[in-house]
């Protein structure tokens, strides 16, 4: 009786990490995915599937800087279409790694630290897809560094007052501190591969990446601590990121678009589809990769609330939005809402409030968190619908705005979609090399997770 | 830099004597004991951050929050000054009357720019301070060593150590029970 009310209740839960693992367990099941796992054919397939996919971007890329952006379905009145819709959704899927990895690192979540290595690989990946769209729409992009303030002959700077400017700055930022950051967790793991690999090619390069780290507690107190002040100058800027994105938007007067509500529902749209993303890749790769000991129930239940957390402040922005509509009293606000219910893009209206409010509240039942099926559909259809989100938000407020004469249609061309889907070929390119050549899961944070990793606790334990 | 340097001259034919151990717990005691013993030269080297084993073996002094806040305040100050500078002194423009010098315009470029000064430093000051990259280091040289990155531990005094004598350092560590031995090769 006694000995049961001393388990604390967290312990009461599906565990971070399955028992009987050890610090030599841990480390042989990471690292030898990269370094002594063939490569399979499933494997070699996929590869071959994406990378032709990245080459149809390459195409679409090369047609276009040939030809210009007439060859994309953007006209006035709609002249932001997909490049703005996908540079959007790519950069919102971006964020959870770095919530992942920050966030929760500050508020001491320890089941992040199965999930944060690959959760900023992501990021990365997702931010660069991202980056491409502003600089192909530029329809110059061999002129994309005039974004930038350097001094020229041309006497010009850019004007600091346009949110277009602020987004430069905030995606270049987060692009370079989640480089940063990843880079820095990988240090000592890559330490760990230079001292497990045989061939020595491969022990040079991972010796030349890790940097002759050797795991000195100097050099572990000074790295702990920056570790840490990365994880809290990383919270506030995940936190803007999304902030200066919708900025781009907000700052502007089309109906739709001006409204204060738009930073928080940005944000919270963007975590909801991170997580979502995060799920999609984690859901296959714990069941190929052999590694459900270290990704467990408990991480996908996690996640799955945190989606359904998020997915019910992006239903409050829809609300809200709905509501100022008729509260304004203004006739373009409320002729904004009548068209998005009831104009030629109300279907897409529809099948958006499904999958993102509708679907998803399935993820109220435990049975649905932790069956990985299951979530792993729910996450694509959140996926699907946060695209949907802000192909309404682009397109559909734009292409009937103030004048009634210039009012519009917009269609994306075959241009278009090969853009967008050679960005997810891309995308998932990267992360196919990524599992293979860098620990998907940070080793050395794992072996923190064992009991014996802390000293006064072991203690207590002997006793 | 507090790190000891790693030239030959400090050094006669070894470089230190290092010793393996088994868990966190008797590194932790046996690098707090040798640090009491009066040796100064001494690092302790681990597969994982422990807490409490900087101090055994001495090391307080952690300049890696002095860099990140000066390089966080030389990003957001210069990041400030560029954006006065250009908008309101060298190329003035008028947009929607609103005053040349418009701050609240300015914050968010000033933010980032903190940010990513921050960033930066944290990653190269910490690197710098610890004295990395460094490929060559004589510890390697001792073929255990390799699992200082898996699951054992290890502490090591340097010869550089006043205290330091071949005989006598060994039988004190010999004194702390570890698993083995080795003396490291300069």
């Amino acid at each position: 009786m006694a000995t049961n009310l001393q388990i604390p209740v967290a312990d009461r839960r599906a565990p971070v990490i399955e028992p009987g693992h050890t610090f030599t367990t841990i480390t042989d099941k990471i690292s030898n995915i990269v370094l002594k796992r063939p490569i399979s054919i499933g494997w070699i397939f996929g590869f071959l599937v994406m990378f032709s996919l990245t080459n149809m971007l390459m195409v679409a890329l090369g047609y276009l800087f040939i030809k210009g952006t007439g060859i994309w379905g953007i006209n006035i009145p709609v002249g932001w279409g997909f490049a703005i819709v996908n540079f959007v959704w790519w950069i919102g899927i971006g964020h959870a790694g770095t919530l992942i990895s920050a966030i929760l690192c500050l508020l001491r979540q320890t089941w992040r630290n199965s999930i944060n290595r690959f959760a900023e690989a992501m990021t990365l990946f997702a931010v660069a897809c991202a980056g491409m769209f502003p600089l192909a729409h530029m329809g110059r992009p061999w002129l994309g560094y005039w974004l930038f303030p350097y001094p020229n002959t041309m006497n010009y700077w850019p004007n600091f007052r346009s949110p277009l400017v602020w987004d430069v700055f905030a995606v270049s930022t987060y692009f370079t501190i989640s480089l940063v950051f990843w880079f820095t967790g990988l240090i000592p793991d890559l330490a760990t591969l230079r001292d497990r690999s045989e061939h020595p090619w491969v022990q040079r390069l991972y010796g030349v990446l890790a940097l002759g780290w050797r795991g000195s507690a100097r050099h572990w107190h000074r790295y702990e601590t920056a570790y840490l002040l990365l994880a809290g100058l990383s919270t506030p800027l995940v936190l803007s990121v999304h902030t200066v994105v919708s900025f781009d938007f907000a700052v502007g007067i089309v109906p739709g678009w001006h409204t204060t509500i738009f930073p928080p529902y940005f944000v919270a749209g963007a975590i909801y589809s991170g997580f979502a993303m995060v799920l999609c890749l984690a859901i296959p790769i714990r069941t190929i990769y052999g590694l459900k000991d270290f990704i467990t129930e408990r991480h996908l239940e996690t996640m799955a609330k945190v989606m359904l957390g998020t997915g019910l402040i992006v239903a409050y922005g829809y609300g809200m939005e709905a509501f100022m509509g008729w509260y304004s009293g203004e006739h373009t606000d409320s002729f904004l809402m009548w068209n998005r219910l009831h104009g030629p893009y109300a279907f897409w209206y529809a099948a958006l409030l499904a999958c993102n409010i509708g679907i998803p509240q399935v993820l109220w039942l435990k049975k649905f968190r932790v069956s990985p099926g299951l979530l792993w559909l729910i996450s694509f259809i959140v996926l699907v619908g946060m695209w949907l989100e802000r192909f309404i938000i682009v397109i559909v407020s734009l292409h009937r705005d103030f004048l009634t004469s210039s009012w519009g249609m917009y269609y994306p061309t075959k241009w278009d979609w090969m853009t967008y889907i050679g960005t997810i070929g891309m995308f998932l390119t990267a992360m196919w090399l990524f599992v293979r050549i860098l620990p998907m899961i940070s080793i050395f944070e794992m072996r923190t997770l064992l009991p014996e990793a802390h000293v006064h606790e072991a203690a207590e334990v002997e006793k | 830099m507090s790190e000891s340097p790693v030239t030959s001259s400090n050094y006669g034919s070894n470089y230190g004597l290092m010793a393996e151990f088994d868990s966190a717990q008797e590194l932790v005691a046996a690098a707090h004991r040798t640090h009491v013993a009066g040796y100064q030269k001494i690092d302790a080297y681990s597969p994982f951050p422990i807490e409490g084993l900087a101090e055994a073996i001495g090391f307080h002094k952690n300049r890696v929050p002095l860099v990140v806040l000066i390089g966080g305040l030389i990003g957001g100050l210069s990041g400030y000054a560029l954006q006065y500078w250009v908008a309101a002194i060298t190329y003035p423009m008028n947009i929607g009357g609103r005053p040349y010098h418009s701050w609240p315009s300015f914050i968010i470029v000033t933010f980032e720019m903190t940010i990513l000064f921050g960033g930066l430093s944290a990653l190269f000051g910490m690197l710098a301070l610890n004295g990395l990259p460094m490929p060559y280091h004589p510890v390697f040289n001792v073929p255990e060593f390799r699992k200082a990155s898996e699951n054992k531990f290890f502490l090591v005094v340097f010869s550089s150590d006043p205290k330091y004598d071949a005989a006598g350092t060994r039988s004190f560590l010999q004194g702390l029970s570890p698993r083995m031995i080795a003396e490291v090769p300069s």
